[in-house]
């Protein structure tokens, strides 16, 4: 699209031509980013966090009218240059604008904008260099994601795929002067470079089967693709998935990327980054769909990697960790929807996971700025008198995940778990054993800090108090979008035409769905199944609450199973000693071996024959005419006689 | 084979004996004397068979591709030498101030006292 120069004609013109400024979307935040980043050492505090928080806000501004826009109908691909332009190879710098990419702009902008307000605060004791450095990544993480999920084809998809990776990478070190937080950035970085290995050998397959890699192009061109090449590309696009989106066997970065701020972890490692995987698949959902041994596969992952993770959970003492087994979990119940085609039902899921697990997170990051650092929820307790405003904000939030009606988990885990019993039951009953633990813990999550006697020192009782207003204000917000984000995906049996959200993206999912056996389960079913798993959750919960309300630090150590769920399985060991040791040894090898004696020999050796053999030649030059010339004349004939009979 | 004494022109090969005689002489004189103005000369020498070389070749080349029996025509390297001979003397001459320098610097000249340049 072209840009026109005509003049916006007040709100409503300029809702029309919205989509000529969506490219301000993704630029803002990258003009924010430049001001912070390159003037940081000028930029007072109160300068870095509006111009963070500005940036971000217009952009979500824009994104409103630009979701208000498609939802009209208004849904195109806006061009803006050729990317890359060889051959036949036709890469264009484009932005899609369509259904599932205006819902994730707001997404990301929305809870984007939150979560950079709560950090002026939560960041307030930094120095005002690294305020600003905060806040410049913070605002090139937003730029990369938008440029993520506007992207018009995969290969600007995989421009904002590494960027966000770079931005998680400064961010979880973003205190580098701690050793260990180095290395879990180290970490992050290195297992998310495994996926992006796959994700760019898929792009390369693509374009090499179809020479394009645009979405429309790739959607239309799907048939002529042969199955082996399909699941191939899908399976490899999952690869690159399983790294972000933290699926097994990728998923140890994110439990360690806790080492970052916690409006960090809330944005990047809950809200949005961590989704992006699911909104690649989302996206290509055309190829999943053709493709149904990747289909299972991606939904037995999913599905192991939220039981597993949720194990791992029950057993764990650091808040944040808690929440990031509990993210892994979440993120595999979104696999298991797009394994088995509710790709509506995962892009919902996002969606309120979004909203109740940045809660969460900003929940904890507001009770370790009141507990001045402390994580181990063993020194919690009894909060809720101390911090009303964050108790009642959490405990929304723990319903939400939970899945008690009618707060927004309920409605999107529900539509993952009724598709999943469509697909096969086994599924739907592994799913509900995660939804069930997934109440447990995070009622022993809460019952451990909130409830019960303060189980802390006298001097981080004294320093209790509820957060500032900056902290508490994107709770609140968070927390009414947490009770009522559900409401726009009621499920057909409750209200007919409630489900707003399928209506929305049915669009984008048209191709899939066309395509895809449908299996349609009948009401006495669904009222069945979520009568069954809303009880059970609701037993794990009163029982978690009625438990650990009452909890009293004891010093007997874990046994048997419940040692192996607190160490995590011993996962990250396992990776140790089958990986990352053996390559150690390896690199060791060729750095001590290899290198010093090899290469570094060989090239001292040159250096060391050429220095020896030139101090001998050296003697040759007498000064002797006579000498000269007999050599002149032997080497002359010596040419003669190479030159006449050789 | 025809004699010498039956033809009004010389064989190539004699050219060529005179030539590689006048040459090799000259190399021997280079290689042994150590008499700058000696090796001088013999480099001169070694010159000039090469000239006389490229004349007596000149010469054949052009009578065969002509086709002529017997030729007096005049051939293009009989020019060429005569500007080679130029600037060899013009070369002589630079030659010369060179071994003048030397003498008036070692009262000799004597190639051998050269080595004093090392160092």
């Amino acid at each position: 699209m072209r840009f026109r120069a005509k003049a916006p004609l007040g709100v409503w013109g300029l809702m029309n031509n919205i989509l000529q400024l969506v490219w301000l979307i993704p630029v803002l935040p990258l003009l924010g980013f430049l001001i912070n980043g390159l003037g940081r050492k000028q930029v007072s505090k109160t300068m870095a966090g509006v111009i963070g928080s500005g940036t971000v806000f217009l952009s979500f501004l824009i994104s409103v009218f630009v979701f208000f826009s498609v939802k009209s109908g208004n849904s195109q691909v806006v061009h803006y240059f050729h990317f890359i332009n060889i051959n036949a190879l036709n890469i264009g710098f484009d932005f899609q604008i369509d259904q599932l990419s205006s819902i994730f702009l707001l997404i990301i902008t929305g809870v984007g904008l939150l979560i950079h307000v709560y950090s002026t605060a939560y960041m307030h004791d930094e120095e005002p260099k690294d305020f600003a450095k905060y806040f410049a990544y913070l605002n090139l993480f937003v730029f990369s994601m938008l440029l993520l999920v506007m992207g018009g084809n995969f290969v600007i998809m995989f421009i904002g795929w590494e960027g966000v990776g770079l931005c998680s990478y400064l961010l979880i070190g973003f205190w580098f002067k701690n050793t260990n937080y180095n290395i879990a950035a180290k970490k992050a970085f290195v297992m998310n470079r495994i996926g992006d290995l796959g994700f760019l050998l898929a792009v390369f397959w693509l374009i090499a089967k179809l020479g394009t890699a645009d979405y429309h192009s790739v959607f239309a061109n799907v048939a002529s693709l042969s199955t082996s090449d399909i699941t191939g590309i899908t399976l490899l696009l999952f690869v690159g998935a399983m790294g972000k989106s933290a699926q097994i066997p990728l998923y140890t970065w994110l439990p360690d990327a806790m080492a970052g701020p916690t409006p960090v972890s809330a944005l990047i490692h809950a809200a949005t980054m961590v989704t992006a995987g699911i909104y690649m698949i989302a996206r290509s959902n055309v190829l999943y769909t053709m493709a149904p041994l990747t289909q299972s596969i991606v939904a037995v992952v999913g599905l192991s990697t939220a039981i597993l993770a949720a194990t791992i959970a029950l057993k764990q003492n650091d808040i944040k960790k808690v929440l990031a087994y509990s993210t892994v979990s979440q993120l595999g119940y979104m696999f298991l929807a797009l394994g088995v085609g509710a790709y509506t039902g995962a892009v919902f899921h996002v969606m309120t996971h979004a909203f109740f697990k940045a809660l969460l997170f900003l929940g904890a990051g507001s009770v370790i700025h009141a507990m001045s650092g402390e994580q181990d929820i063993r020194n919690m307790g009894g909060l809720k008198k101390y911090m009303s405003i964050t108790h009642i904000t959490f405990l929304l939030a723990c319903l939400a995940i939970a899945g008690m009606p009618p707060f927004s988990g309920f409605f999107s885990k529900d539509e993952i778990l009724a598709a999943a019993f469509a697909k096969n039951p086994l599924l739907w009953a592994v799913g509900v054993g995660g939804a069930l633990m997934t109440a447990f813990y995070m009622f022993r999550l809460y019952a451990m800090t909130f409830l019960g006697k303060f189980r802390g020192t006298h001097e981080q009782e004294h320093h209790l108090h509820e957060s500032p207003k900056a902290i508490t204000i994107p709770l609140i917000i968070l927390a009414i979008l947490s009770v009522v984000g559900g409401l726009i995906g009621i499920p057909e049996i409750f209200m007919h035409g409630g489900h707003q959200l399928e209506a929305f993206l049915a669009p984008v999912f048209a191709q899939s769905n066309a395509i895809a056996v449908k299996h349609h389960l009948s009401h006495s079913t669904e009222y069945l199944l979520m009568g069954i798993s809303v009880s059970l959750a609701l037993i794990a919960l009163v029982y978690a609450w009625r438990k650990f309300s009452k909890y009293q630090k004891t010093d007997t150590e874990e046994t048997g199973l419940g040692k192996l769920m607190e160490n995590k399985w011993y996962v990250d060991e396992l990776y140790d000693a089958i990986i990352v040791k053996p390559v150690q040894t390896i690199a060791n090898y060729f750095s001590s071996i290899v290198e010093k004696k090899g290469i570094d020999g060989f090239v001292n050796g040159i250096g060391k024959a050429v220095n020896y053999s030139s101090r001998h030649i050296r003697l040759i030059q007498s000064g002797q005419v006579g000498t000269y010339v007999l050599l002149m004349v032997l080497g002359i004939l010596i040419l003669f006689i190479i030159q006449l009979f050789l | 084979m025809r004699g010498l004494g039956r033809q009004n022109y010389m064989e190539i090969k004699w050219y060529i004996g005179l030539a590689v005689a006048l040459f090799c002489t000259g190399i021997v004189g280079v290689l042994t004397r150590r008499n700058s103005i000696i090796i001088f000369m013999c480099i001169e020498l070694m010159l000039n068979a090469v000239n006389l070389l490229l004349v007596a070749f000149s010469k054949m080349h052009a009578a065969t591709a002509l086709g002529l029996s017997n030729p007096n025509i005049v051939s293009d390297a009989q020019i060429f030498v005569f500007f080679i001979m130029v600037v060899a003397a013009a070369e002589v001459s630079v030659g010369l101030a060179i071994i003048v320098m030397l003498y008036r610097n070692t009262r000799s000249v004597d190639v051998n006292f050269l080595n004093r340049l090392k160092n």
